[in-house]
């Protein structure tokens, strides 16, 4: 057996290896021109962030005060009232879906402020809840500051007794793609790192080349490190690439050091290569490899990483489950070196988890690459 | 005896989930400087025994040794080893798949450079070294295959049906090139489907459905049968019934149509009939002839089918016409570049047989694909039972039974839904539908498959499911695609067998097929080899321009090939 590593024969794979990458094109379009679609959608198309609620106001009262109540509203820069008019009228206005909410200030509002109460109904589209609570809670705000301004104005000396001072740290404006651009690189080196690794090893069983080639003296550890290198580098100068564009193009800003990020992505990128791989060599197949790295490499990432919903406010079994998904211990350093800056306290832990499942992934790969046929 | 570079004993492989063994107890041995043949039908067990040797799978029992050592342990660099699809990397050019195989089996690098010339030589690649792999041609692909499992002279060449598929010249030139290396005292095993090749092997084991029939030099095997063959002269009209009433007669257990003649065997130690119980005149005469691989093969397996076909028996008689019932008037397809058919002009009449020959890639696929109204042509009209392709295309398809390349049924639906599916997509009412595929069912003896999906079967009852299916609604024309590709001689008697009877029954036959000895039994046959026909005429017309007395029909090709060649590179 010469199962020995031998330089010449890995050279010789590598080089193969490395033009089939440049000649390839649906190589570079994996490698490329996907992350490039996945980071514009999240840079622009994905967006978190609140915008203006399209509203309507009934205004049942003709007091000053519901006046200046309903003005606040107008001129408001979280509202767009569109329609003004009866309850009944609205309400249908709202089943259409063409407004998400609707302000009620109801007879006998001003009388009520005169005694210093007030109440004002807020109807909301339950079947938008995010919209819904922003309606909501964002009226009360509204009405909360217009009540205070008021009272100011009137020179009355009775200031609320607790003021909330809110400061968003790391992301002041709380814009989401702050937080979803990262992440998205994340997105981006599973696509290369699991989904392109297991279609190059699936593609050689296919086309009988691995037949061809385990009949030489080739050792499996040769051939499965020259399917990892190439991969890990092309891997990372995609990341590159993106981090790149995210800083230039979306503007996110990087507080944190090149070299963590390129630590965090090289220690996140050996689970994910070893997922590659094994699911090549386990199903020899493009079709089906390309099926389970999507879902069990890229969808896991995006859904169950924390990149898009936090892990948090996750039903406690689904968080659970969260525990085995490789891309979770990656997210938060990626949002953190990013934004925050380089935190080696929070790295460290997750990159031993990272380097843990890469062993694991690799000890199963190696396992499933059998110099056998059938 | 020299001693052998590998050998197995006893060797026996079951699949999980097969029924029958692989390989069942095979012993054989391959020693330096000799063609060692493999010779079967596909599913026999050749490649699997082939990477047994390769040290690719683990038998069951018996021992596979190469080397003196177990293949699994053995020194792979000392292996050539050249898989069924050629192990070729499409997206690198001549040079680099050399390099990447001298590199690998660890070719010195002094030596390499001699090696990469007298290789490149030797396949006559070097104009191409920088052509990628996927660009050649099926014959490039298959020596640029060879050279790379030679880049380090091996002592034990394996080569898996290296030459399926390819055209006759190429075929030959690379027995050739194969043959001069065992020369230099490597050992060759060679796994074919094509018999004629093992005529020409110095030793052969003969596999069937797992199972060894045979170990031993060609010649010895053909000399069993030596006085049983003879060719008898008969006039070419009706001379499919003659081959019948003598298939049908109990002194002749196999026969064939050859041109203007028949080819008949008989059994052992029998008197051979009569020509005139046969029908023919007194003055008729058999003779004696070579017997072949094929017919020892036949006989081994304990001879082909009888002469008359059930199927032509139920089948109707279609009416007589004058009009030709297959007609291509200047057929071209070109794919953007590349001209896949050019200018092809043929007529048939009814009641005939006629024959696409030519190598994969030549483009019969896509002639026939365009009769059948699968692929419209560039230019060109056709017509197929007299309605135009372009004009009334779905008569066309309706008169046609279209039996595709390989296997193109439902292999997931069993064998009954097959036909159920097959007979309701021809319009078949329900008494007819049920009628037809009780007969399909007894003629093709499909009863112990028909709950099993049709992936599962045997090759040669897929062959016969997919027949059946494109008679159900007795169709007046006939497109068979690669019927018999692969499959034991004996169903290939069977399909020749009923071919012949629906013929006579008035059916028009067209049939596609890379065995150039099965144009002999076609009235008339057209070579097709780069997109265009090389030659039409009748088998013997064909075989006379071979410009030789007793020529085969492959003969005749490689001639019009090279002559074809020098026509191109002069133009």
């Amino acid at each position: 057996m010469s199962d020995k590593f031998n330089p010449r024969r890995f050279g010789a794979m590598l080089v193969k290896e490395s033009l089939q990458i440049v000649r390839d094109p649906s190589t570079l379009l994996i490698a490329f021109v996907l992350p490039m679609l996945l980071l514009f959608m999240f840079g622009y198309g994905v967006n978190f962030d609140t915008p203006r609620s399209r509203i309507g106001l009934s205004l049942q009262d003709n007091s000053e005060a519901a006046k200046s109540l309903a003005g606040s509203f107008q001129s408001s820069r979280w509202f767009d009232v569109v329609e003004t008019g009866a309850v009944s009228q609205l309400s249908s206005e709202m089943v259409a879906g063409r407004i998400r909410g609707i302000i009620v200030i109801p007879h006998g509002f001003g009388r009520q402020v005169a005694w210093g109460s007030g109440d004002i109904q807020v109807l909301t589209d339950g079947s938008m809840p995010n919209t819904a609570s922003f309606i909501g809670a964002y009226a009360e705000g509204l009405r909360a500051t217009w009540a205070g301004a008021r009272a100011g104005d009137r020179g009355t000396t009775r200031p609320p007794p607790i003021r909330t001072a809110a400061r968003f740290w790391f992301n002041p404006e709380l814009k989401s793609r702050y937080f979803l651009v990262p992440g998205s690189i994340a997105a981006v080196m599973t696509i290369v790192g699991t989904l392109l690794t297991s279609l190059v090893i699936a593609r050689e069983w296919e086309r009988g080349t691995l037949e061809a080639i385990m009949a030489t003296p080739v050792g499996m550890i040769e051939l499965i490190a020259t399917k990892v290198v190439p991969y890990f580098l092309l891997a990372l100068v995609s990341m590159t690439l993106c981090s790149v564009l995210a800083i230039t193009v979306f503007g996110v800003p990087f507080r944190g050091s090149p070299l963590a990020l390129l630590v965090i992505s090289s220690t996140f990128l050996f689970p994910a290569l070893g997922q590659g791989l094994w699911i090549s060599a386990a199903t020899k197949n493009q079709f089906v490899a390309s099926q389970v790295a999507l879902v069990s490499g890229l969808l896991p990432t995006l859904l169950l990483s924390g990149f898009i919903f936090e892990i948090n406010s996750m039903p406690k079994p689904i968080q659970a489950i969260t525990y085995l998904v490789p891309s979770r211990y990656l997210i938060p350093q990626m949002q953190t070196v990013f934004i925050a800056g380089d935190d080696w306290s929070l790295f460290l832990p997750n990159m031993v988890m990272l380097i843990g499942f890469g062993f694991l992934f690799f000890f199963l790969a190696v396992r499933a690459t059998k110099r056998r046929i059938a | 005896m020299a001693d052998a570079v590998a050998s197995v004993h006893g060797l026996t492989k079951r699949f999980s989930g097969q029924e029958k063994a692989a390989l069942d107890k095979i012993s054989m041995d391959i020693e330096p400087g000799k063609m060692t043949g493999l010779v079967g039908p596909d599913g026999a067990g050749k490649t699997t025994l082939i990477r047994i040797l390769a040290g690719l799978i683990d038998p069951d029992a018996g021992e596979a040794t190469v080397f003196g050592r177990a293949a699994t342990a053995t020194d792979r660099s000392m292996i050539g080893y050249m898989p069924q699809r050629f192990g070729l990397y499409e997206d690198l050019s001549v040079i680099e798949n050399l390099r990447l195989y001298a590199d690998l089996r660890g070719l010195p690098p002094a030596d390499r450079q001699a090696s990469f010339d007298r290789l490149l030589d030797f396949t006559d690649l070097k104009r191409f070294t920088d052509r990628l792999a996927g660009k050649l041609s099926g014959g490039m692909k298959q020596k640029l295959g060879l050279a790379c499992a030679m880049v380090r002279a091996p002592k034990l060449l394996l080569l898996d049906e290296p030459s399926v598929g390819v055209d006759p010249l190429s075929r030959r030139e690379l027995w050739q090139m194969v043959k001069d290396l065992a020369g230099d005292g490597i050992g060759v095993l060679w796994s074919t489907a094509y018999l004629d090749e093992a005529e020409k092997c110095d030793t052969v084991t003969l596999l069937s459905e797992g199972k060894g029939l045979y170990a031993g030099p060609p010649q010895a095997l053909t000399d069993k049968i030596c006085n049983r063959v003879l060719r008898l002269a008969v006039p070419s009209e009706g001379r499919r019934v003659i081959l019948q009433r003598a298939l049908d007669d109990p002194a002749i257990i196999d026969g064939t149509v050859q041109g203007d003649a028949l080819r008949l065997m008989l059994k052992a130690n029998t008197a051979p009939p009569t020509p005139q119980s046969l029908g023919l005149k007194s003055g008729s005469l058999f003779e004696t002839v070579q017997p072949r691989f094929e017919d020892a093969f036949i006989d081994l397996l304990g001879g082909g089918p009888s002469g008359t076909s059930q199927l032509a028996e139920h089948y109707r008689k279609i009416a007589a016409t004058d009009a030709p019932a297959i007609v291509a008037d200047g057929l071209s397809r070109r794919f953007g570049d590349f001209t896949a058919a050019d200018l092809v002009s043929f007529s048939v009449p009814r009641g005939q047989i006629f024959g696409l020959l030519g190598p994969n890639g030549a483009g019969k696929s896509t002639t026939f694909k365009m009769l059948c109204g699968l692929l419209t042509p560039s230019e060109g009209r056709g017509s197929v039972a007299g309605f135009d392709l372009h004009s009334a295309k779905a008569d066309a398809r309706q008169s046609l039974g279209y039996m595709a390349q390989k296997f193109s049924l439902y292999g997931d639906l069993s064998v009954r839904q097959n036909l159920n599916f097959f007979a309701g997509a021809y319009g078949l009412k329900n008494g007819d539908a049920r009628e037809a595929i009780e007969r399909s069912i007894e003629i093709f003896h499909l009863h112990r498959y028909l709950k099993e999906n049709a992936s599962t079967m045997p090759l040669g009852f897929k062959q016969r499911l997919a027949l059946a299916c494109a008679v159900l609604h007795q169709p007046p024309v006939l497109f068979l695609d690669e019927p018999t590709s692969g499959v034991d001689p004996i169903v290939r008697r069977e399909f020749w067998t009923h071919i012949n009877g629906l013929v006579e029954k008035g059916v028009t036959v067209l049939v596609t097929t890379h065995f150039m000895d099965e144009a002999e039994y076609c009235d008339r046959a057209t070579l097709i080899y780069r997109a265009r026909q090389i030659a039409t005429g009748t088998p013997d017309e064909l075989k006379a321009l071979a410009g030789k007395a007793d020529a085969k029909m492959e003969d005749a090709f490689i001639a019009l090939i090279k002559a074809s060649n020098l026509q191109r590179e002069a133009a």
